[in-house]
């Protein structure tokens, strides 16, 4: 794949948004993006274990593909990414203990989040290099943390409106990821001229 | 994931049949895991453009969990604590790696179809919770049902997903077309935001399904404690 390096960043970054156009890393954008605090935090943690892990297991890959024991594949990515998330809550506890109680639970919920395996994945798929992976791999996780941010922003100002009681909660979650999908399909016309 | 589920309640030492029954029947209905429990949103939201692709997703996920949790159950007490979750995870990535051989050897257009999410399978939250909160509790049995159930359960909220997206966007079911020519093809439902909003209508109209049956239920017991005040 000979793809510009601004296309696959664009392209992962907007157009195929992670969360709102491929649909990845779900569940903690809808558990996390209560409060804007919360979700900046997750997504900047997000971003370092996708970049992290993302370069281990390109490299871990060719090693792989060397051996021809790509079936073990799926196996070691998930290896990578819970060591890697083991790392970054152990990096982060020496370095600034106040970010560390912070974010303590949110930490090891990043394993399960597949967006995180969803990069290493794709970057294996699309046979992309080096540097390929790594531009993909930041404006994957920067796409997530836009998400993430704005629906908590978008979440924190409806709060306070009346809304039904039944619609409370994941529903009305729901609709708001549904109106910031549509503004997003809105970048779709980008690739065409990148 | 780390909120506080509504976990089995059949732990009970002695599994009578009932019991296993329930243990089967939880995932379908009480404690579906999409519509009950929000868990498993991604292939939720993403592989339901289509009936067949729903159906393919749901059972892939069902032998995935059932597979998982059998694993798991056999080999709950040799286990440490404090690895446990690192053990799950490799275990199911195990059954993935044997689901996404399987579903590449009986259909290439399905394994296409599917892409990437058949071994996103192992980051689906679903099989962690139940490998977590049920398989590492219980012996095998039960845990494959546990699994058979939970599976069957989410194939079933895929399915009512995809039924809706399907007919909306496309007018066709499994592929037949449903309605004449001049029907116009409401294509927002095959894109991302459809996924959203059709996912937030089904969960309202089970919150209000849910909400309406706990309300006659609360008036069956008030009618039937008033006699009894009476009496006495």
């Amino acid at each position: 794949m000979n793809e510009s390096l601004s296309h696959i960043f664009v392209d992962a970054l907007l157009i195929n948004n992670f969360v709102l156009c491929v649909f990845l890393g779900m569940c903690s954008f809808i558990g996390l993006s209560g409060k804007f605090s919360t979700a900046w935090r997750m997504g900047v943690s997000v971003m370092f274990v996708i970049i992290v892990s993302s370069i281990l297991s390109y490299g871990t890959n060719l090693v792989l593909v060397r051996f021809h024991a790509e079936y073990l594949r799926i196996i070691t990515y998930i290896v990578i990414i819970a060591a890697t998330v083991q790392l970054t809550e152990m990096f982060i506890k020496k370095t600034s203990p106040a970010l560390f109680r912070a974010m303590g639970v949110y930490l090891p919920l990043i394993t399960t989040n597949c967006a995180v395996l969803a990069v290493p994945l794709f970057q294996t798929s699309r046979n992309y290099s080096f540097v390929q992976s790594v531009v993909f791999a930041i404006a994957a996780s920067g796409g997530y943390t836009i998400a993430i941010v704005t629906l908590s922003l978008v979440r924190e100002r409806v709060e306070l409106s009346d809304v039904p009681s039944l619609a409370k909660g994941t529903a009305l979650t729901l609709v708001l990821a549904a109106i910031l999908s549509m503004a997003f399909m809105g970048f779709a016309g980008m690739g065409n001229g990148g | 994931m780390n909120q506080d589920q509504p976990t089995c309640h059949s732990a009970s030492p002695e599994p009578s049949p009932s019991e296993t029954f329930v243990a089967f029947t939880a995932g379908l209905w009480k404690q579906n895991p999409v519509f009950v429990m929000v868990l498993g949103m991604c292939p939720t939201l993403a592989i339901t453009n289509s009936v067949r692709n729903a159906i393919a997703m749901g059972l892939a996920t069902t032998f995935v969990m059932a597979s998982a949790n059998a694993f798991i159950s056999m080999v709950r007490k040799l286990v440490p604590k404090q690895v446990r979750i690192a053990t799950y995870i490799s275990m199911i990535a195990t059954s993935v790696t044997i689901v996404d051989y399987l579903v590449k050897a009986i259909s290439i257009p399905v394994y296409k179809a599917l892409g990437p999410f058949i071994p996103l399978i192992v980051s689906n939250c679903l099989t962690l919770e139940r490998a977590e909160s049920y398989a590492g509790k219980n012996p095998i049995g039960k845990s494959i049902l546990d699994g058979l159930g939970m599976g069957l359960g989410f194939t079933f909220a895929l399915t009512c997903l995809g039924t809706v997206r399907e007919v909306l966007g496309a007018g066709t079911f499994l592929g037949f077309p449903l309605f004449g020519s001049n029907f116009e093809p409401w294509v927002l439902f095959l894109l991302p935001p459809g996924g959203f909003i059709t996912l937030a209508m089904w969960l309202l109209t089970f919150t209000l399904w849910r909400e309406r049956s706990d309300k006659r239920k609360r008036a069956r017991e008030a009618a039937l404690e008033k006699p009894v005040e009476i009496a006495s």
